[in-house]
């Protein structure tokens, strides 16, 4: 690929993430103040939002919180809330022909949820590349990171993010991204298993343990419909 | 600017245990053989792992946050995403502000 041909590419992955871009700004500057009120530093928030770039665990980490702070437990909970990320590298990992052995892991450590949905997205329609990758990539993790430090600066000057309704953008864009995936009846009873066994997860066990509850539910359910039609047919 | 010992530790630990489940699915998939049945169920991934994220948000914290999703995967049939994006933040503030909450 020629460099011109490569910028476009890059141009082209910045632009489509560009509202998730905007979006996480907010969520950013929130984390950064809620990291700046459990007494963490501002280098401390820049290099927890720049090492992990996880924003769900970061959050949740906040939560269980201490001083000092327990390695452990915390380390623990990160790898709960982010189980997730195994079956979402493993579903893009099959779509990256493009990529090379050590460009495709290189790729994997920015896999944040939303990266990975519009890289998922881009898969279904054409051919995924680095560039369009890293444009999609690179842009939303500065943003995340200098956010956050933004935030645990100006944090006590933010106010309560809930009122305004900023708190639900992201679950907003996981909404309209889920229907970017539905094929049908079929993608009707993943999303039904997967939201059922995520609700009862979410009421009877701590943690994070929800979301690996949907995922898994939703799995299931979709070997099930498979096996039941080879059986009608 | 401080950095605490022990922050640094569990920091790192965090980042480890991300980066660890991030490059898992990519071993993974060099050791399984992708068959028919695997690539229905790497094909289920996106839609249950995004569904399973929001349902607790959708479902069971309040009426402002069913209705603002209803009507932003609604507005995902006709609209582009930043545009669905406000309206689900729009109906939720709306209906916060109207239950009190």
């Amino acid at each position: 690929m020629k460099r011109a041909e490569k910028l476009e590419e890059f141009a082209g992955g910045m632009k489509a993430m560009a509202p998730l871009t905007v979006a996480v700004m907010p969520i950013g500057l929130v984390f950064g103040a809620v990291a700046a009120s459990k007494g963490l530093s501002s280098l401390e928030v820049l290099l927890m939002s720049a090492l992990v770039f996880a924003g769900g665990s970061q959050f949740v980490a906040m939560d269980i919180w201490k001083h000092p702070a327990s390695w452990g437990a915390l380390a623990f909970s990160a790898l709960l809330v982010n189980i997730r990320h195994v079956l979402m590298s493993a579903s893009i990992g099959t779509k990256m022909p493009a990529f090379s052995g050590p460009a495709k892991y290189a790729a994997m450590l920015l896999l944040a949820d939303e990266i990975w949905a519009m890289a998922e997205l881009r898969a279904e329609r054409t051919r995924l590349t680095p560039a369009w990758y890293a444009g999609l990539a690179i842009p939303f993790y500065c943003v995340w990171v200098l956010a956050s430090l933004a935030g645990s600066i100006v944090g006590a000057l933010l106010g309560d993010p809930n009122v305004v309704g900023l708190d639900f953008a992201f679950p907003a864009v996981f909404t309209v991204l889920v229907m970017g995936f539905w094929k049908g009846r079929e993608t009707g009873a993943v999303l039904a298993a997967s939201a059922l066994a995520a609700v009862l997860a979410h009421q009877l066990l701590p943690g994070a343990w929800y979301i690996a509850a949907g995922a898994a539910a939703g799995v299931v359910a979709t070997l099930l419909t498979g096996r039941r039609r080879e059986v009608c047919a | 600017m401080t950095l605490d010992q022990n922050t640094f530790l569990a920091i790192v630990a965090m980042a480890a245990a991300t980066v660890l489940t991030r490059v898992a699915g990519l071993v993974l998939i060099r050791f399984v053989a992708i068959g028919p049945q695997q690539k229905r169920a790497l094909e289920a991934i996106p839609p249950a792992v995004l569904m399973a994220v929001i349902a607790p948000t959708a479902l069971v914290t309040g009426p402002a946050e069913t209705l603002a999703t209803v009507a932003t995967a609604i507005a995902a049939t006709r609209l582009p995403l930043l545009a669905a994006v406000s309206i689900g933040v729009f109906v939720v503030a709306v209906g916060r502000a109207a239950v009190g909450a």
